[in-house]
């Protein structure tokens, strides 16, 4: 392409804060061709999303561009005045952002914000726009598009919601759509279906298409180039079959060593040490030269230029092709690579830990006034959000639980824990019904099963400095005195890789991955024999994940604990799991050892989920139908097998009785469906 | 952030008083406060006067050498009157705001933390009282009990700690949900735990605004009692009875029985609502810090 649709040249952003200024881009230069798709991926903190903002010239407070030209179609953005832009945002330039929630105004209905743009920019009558609209919300696959075109967003799920964003962004039919982390608030299945619709809808309208993301699976199929940020930068950009077989700068083949689904029994995802720089001042040398294992002097003086042609990038030490072509690091990934050794860690044993017999946990629906009338008619004001699931989880094993979200996977954690109350079932803990303990027996029972939470930072408490935040299950559990508890908070930090100074300082001033650290040694205080971790790594970049992963094997082995990892991520889980449920609105659809499950699923479902895995790999297709259509709510859950209607080969036996849990083939895999 | 530097980090109360000090209005007000508590307290040891006994044949003398603010129409030394004074008010002020806020704040944690049956109970009580009117509530009781300073600061304290507790109990329903308070119950920590360590400092930042709106609240029903003649017997004075003296010679001009006390209520109702907003702006900008990481 000899006339490029987008051209950055040499952009710079500065953003100034209260008492500082953080240089968040400095020389960002990229080419997009019309109809041309580019995926631009980094961790956070790297300006991926600065520099789309810059693009639409929507920064942030005290966000402003500095240096550099934004040519889109000829005009110059970084220059243009507020009327011009507003003639291109949302008309030749649409945007569709992560949360789709806080994007549409909860008081319009959805037609009425579809047809927005057109007003503003077409010369449409009201009618006009509205019919377009309709047609709109049809192309990104709303089902009875007519009919919801009166509705409002709260009536609308996730994944509906991000379509309708989809449908104003395109109503315009923009030549260059700009979609920053669009599918990171959904669910896989969902996700799935949004990356497919958008890539189906760019072929139809011909527009370029810049995809922001963390994920590489997203982007690995999805884009024709990809360009690779690190600290403000571009560290490479490539073609992106290029960059996943032959990435060049060390950045990149650090993140591509840090995914789950490229590690390999022998070779865990590896994680990258350390942070992106704060861009607080201009750092000199290469920017990545403080985590890189191959930096030398000339990295740490000199900055490297973004050099080469198609495949550009910046780095005075890049991975020699022939290498990485037989690095098993970047070999395609196999289904099976993925598993872990089935080698059994020293201290695991057959001994049941944990033992759930047919737990259920209904919530009454309560809203508004009425509500005990109603509750009082049966099962109709209910919400069903775990429904007899029984398990058994051996010491020192991990037992991975997926799921969609609204699957039950979190409240079956929080049931597990003692969090919450079971309404029919037991919960056994080495042996003992937790519901018949006392008062006393239970407070002793804590030191047995810790919870790990999703997000450390708001399980600490702001107010706490992290001495008193690790010290505080020892005191109340009455362990040790002052220095023995002091010598006890050491070993924790010692153990997750913190220094020892870190007792002094406050929660917030960790970064996601080191306040994960921090949860993991809070939990693991009193010496658990089970730690419940309720999707521990969803909030953390690809290269901490793979940190905390690595780190959570190793405590395992070494002090033989058992896991329950909840989780939506099925590569994380395929990795770190023996065991693995597969939960759908509240029900174990299907459970087993992780290899077999993973790899030879017979639950309809768990086909679909792992089919809407998208691999970081741009050769490699999921096998299998990727689940369509969204799960049904737990308030009216179907009859007889609950995934029904979502599944492709239901039969009219499925409505009318819940399948029975069957044992096929393997022995420990066990399935509930009537037609396998 | 990247880095972990070996000092501490200063904790939140520090941080805190940091963007205090940094508040130009807030500083303003805890000087003029600083200056009333010197003048009432420290005032007499410069200025000694006798509050005790009349003087008859000094009455309502126009300030001048010797009595700089003039004589009360019972020849107390005006200044020394306005020292003696506003130590009850100061006194009781703070005394039953303190005291208001003490009680108020546990009350709502404990309601709002443990919730559902004797949360109900808690707050009906709370709505009944506050359905009272306040002042006819004081009133009332200060008509059955002759006034002393721990009775005036029990009534009073009996009709503010309403506010806060109303405050609170919102405060440790928002907090009671957060996942840290999830986690101590995980460690087998118990109620007294939840609201005496996490709930309660967590709501500080609440509780001391309100704490200095409760004080400033307090004086000014010190105030209002003693000026309808329901306050401490003569010769105790503060100044609201002050006021109430004053103003029965405001036709024949006798300004300075009127303008010193009702300048020294105004001096220090507003000291303390500047200091009380001061304080919330401190503990926003710490909270604004917090949430960025």
């Amino acid at each position: 392409m000899t006339h490029p649709l987008l051209r950055i040249e040499d952009l710079r952003v500065e953003i100034a804060g209260r008492d500082r200024t953080v240089h968040a881009l400095d020389g960002v230069s990229l080419d997009l061709a019309p109809g041309d798709s580019l995926g631009i991926v980094g961790e956070s903190g790297c300006g991926k999303t600065m520099t789309a903002l810059s693009v639409l010239r929507l920064l942030p407070p005290g966000g402003r561009i500095t240096g550099g030209r934004i040519l889109f179609d000829g005009t110059d953005l970084a220059a243009a005045p507020e009327p011009v832009l507003r003639g291109i945002r949302g008309n030749t330039l649409g945007m569709v952002f992560q949360d789709p929630l806080t994007c549409l105004n909860p008081t319009l209905t959805i037609g009425a914000q579809v047809a927005e743009p057109l007003l503003l920019h077409g010369s449409l009558s009201k009618a006009e726009a509205r019919s377009r609209a309709e047609e709109m919300l049809r192309l990104v696959g709303l089902p009875r598009p007519a009919e919801r075109m009166a509705h409002y967003p709260h009536q609308l799920s996730g994944g509906m919601r991000q379509r309708v964003a989809i449908a104003m962004a395109l109503i315009c039919e923009p030549r260059l759509l700009i979609a920053d982390e669009p599918t990171t608030a959904l669910d896989a299945s969902t996700r799935h279906q949004i990356l497919e619709l958008i890539d189906d809808l760019r072929e139809r309208l011909g527009m370029a298409l810049i995809l922001v993301t963390h994920d590489l699976g997203v982007i690995a199929r999805r884009v024709d180039r990809v360009a690779v940020m690190y600290g403000g930068r571009i560290a490479e950009r490539a073609p992106v079959r290029r960059l996943f077989t032959t990435p060049r700068h060390r950045y990149t083949q650090a993140l591509l060593a840090a995914l789950p689904e490229r590690a390999t029994a022998g070779r865990p995802p590896a994680g990258i040490p350390g942070l992106p720089p704060s861009l607080l001042t201009r750092p000199t040398g290469c920017r990545f030269a403080p985590r890189c294992g191959f930096a030398g002097d000339r990295c740490r003086t000199t900055e490297p230029d973004l050099a080469g042609g198609e495949h550009s990038f910046a780095c005075f030490h890049p991975v020699d092709p022939a290498v990485t072509r037989t690095d098993p690091a970047a070999a395609a990934t196999d289904p099976a690579a993925g598993l872990r050794a089935p080698a059994a860690p020293p201290e695991r044993s057959d001994e049941p830990l944990l033992r759930l017999s047919g737990v259920a946990k209904t919530y009454p629906l309560r809203a508004g006034p009425f509500a005990r009338r109603r509750s009082g008619e049966g099962r109709a004001g209910e919400i069903s959000a775990v429904a007899g699931i029984s398990l058994t989880v051996r010491r020192g094993e991990t037992f991975g639980i997926v799921g969609e979200s609204g699957s039950g996977k979190s409240t079956l954690g929080r049931l597990i824990v003692g969090l919450e109350a079971p309404t029919e079932g037991t919960i056994r803990f080495a042996g003992r019904d937790i519901s018949t303990l006392t008062r006393r027996e239970l407070r002793a029972h804590r030191r047995n099963v810790q919870l790990m939470f999703q997000d450390s930072y708001a399980a600490m408490d702001p107010r706490m400095r992290v001495g008193a935040v690790l010290r505080e299950p020892l005191v109340i559990q009455g362990i040790g005195n002052k220095a023995e508890q002091r010598r006890r908070i050491a070993e924790l930090l010692d153990d997750v890789g913190l220094p020892r100074g870190a007792v002094d300082r406050y929660p917030h001033e960790f970064s996601g991955g080191q306040r994960q650290r921090l949860g993991l040694a809070r939990a693991l205080a009193l010496a658990p024999a089970l730690v419940v971790a309720d999707e521990p790594l969803s909030a953390l970049d690809v290269s901490v994940q793979a940190q905390i992963l690595r780190l959570m094997r190793e405590l395992q082995r070494e002090k033989g604990i058992g896991y329950l990892f909840i989780s939506h991520d099925l590569a994380v889980v395929r990795h770190l799991a023996d065991t693995v449920g597969v939960m759908y609105l509240g029900k174990l659809v299907e459970t087993g050892p992780a290899r077999s499950v993973l790899t030879r699923p017979l639950h309809p479902y768990t086909q679909g989920l792992l089919a809407t895995v998208s691999p970081p790999d741009p050769d490699a297709a999921a096998p299998g139908t990727p689940l369509s259509g969204e799960a049904p709510s737990a308030a009216a859950p179907p009859s007889g097998c609950r995934f029904r209607t979502r599944c492709p080969h239901a039969v009219a036996l499925c409505a009318d009785s819940e399948p029975p849990v069957a044992e096929p083939f393997v022995a420990g895999h066990r399935v509930a469906c009537h037609l396998v | 952030m990247t880095t972990l530097a070996l000092d501490a980090t200063p904790g939140p109360a520090r941080r805190t008083l940091a963007a205090f000090a940094g508040n130009k209005l807030a500083l303003t007000g805890a000087l003029v406060l600083l200056a009333l508590l010197a003048f009432c307290f420290l005032g007499p040891l410069i200025h000694p006067t006798d509050q005790i006994h009349t003087d008859l044949s000094q009455t309502n003398l126009a300030p001048g050498a010797g009595h700089p603010l003039g004589t009360t129409d019972l020849g107390y030394d005006m200044l020394g009157r306005l020292m003696h004074g506003g130590r009850t008010s100061l006194e009781v002020g703070l005394a039953a705001g303190v005291l208001a806020t003490l009680f108020g704040t546990v009350y709502g944690a404990v309601a709002g933390y443990f919730g559902g049956w004797a949360d109900a109970a808690m707050m009906r009580v709370t709505d009944a009282a506050l359905a009272i009117p306040a002042l006819f509530l004081l009133v009332v009781v200060a008509t059955i009990v002759t006034p002393s300073k721990p009775v005036l600061i029990l009534v009073i304290a009996s009709v503010a700690w309403l506010s806060p507790a109303r405050l609170v109990r919102g405060e440790a329903l928002a907090l009671r949900g957060r996942d840290y308070l999830h986690a101590m119950r995980l460690m087998g920590g118990g109620g007294g735990r939840a609201v005496f360590r996490h709930i309660l400092p967590n709501a500080v930042g609440t509780v001391m605004v309100n704490a200095t709106f409760q004080i400033a609240d307090a004086i000014l029903y010190v105030a209002y009692l003693s000026f309808l003649g329901l306050s401490l017997p003569p010769p105790a004075a503060d100044w609201g009875s002050m006021l109430s003296a004053g103003i029965t010679y405001t036709q024949v001009g006798h300004w300075w029985l009127i303008f010193p006390p009702g300048l020294a209520i105004v001096l220090v109702v507003a000291a303390f609502h500047c200091i009380g907003d001061g304080l919330r702006d401190a503990f926003d900008v710490r909270l604004e810090n917090l949430g960025r990481s």
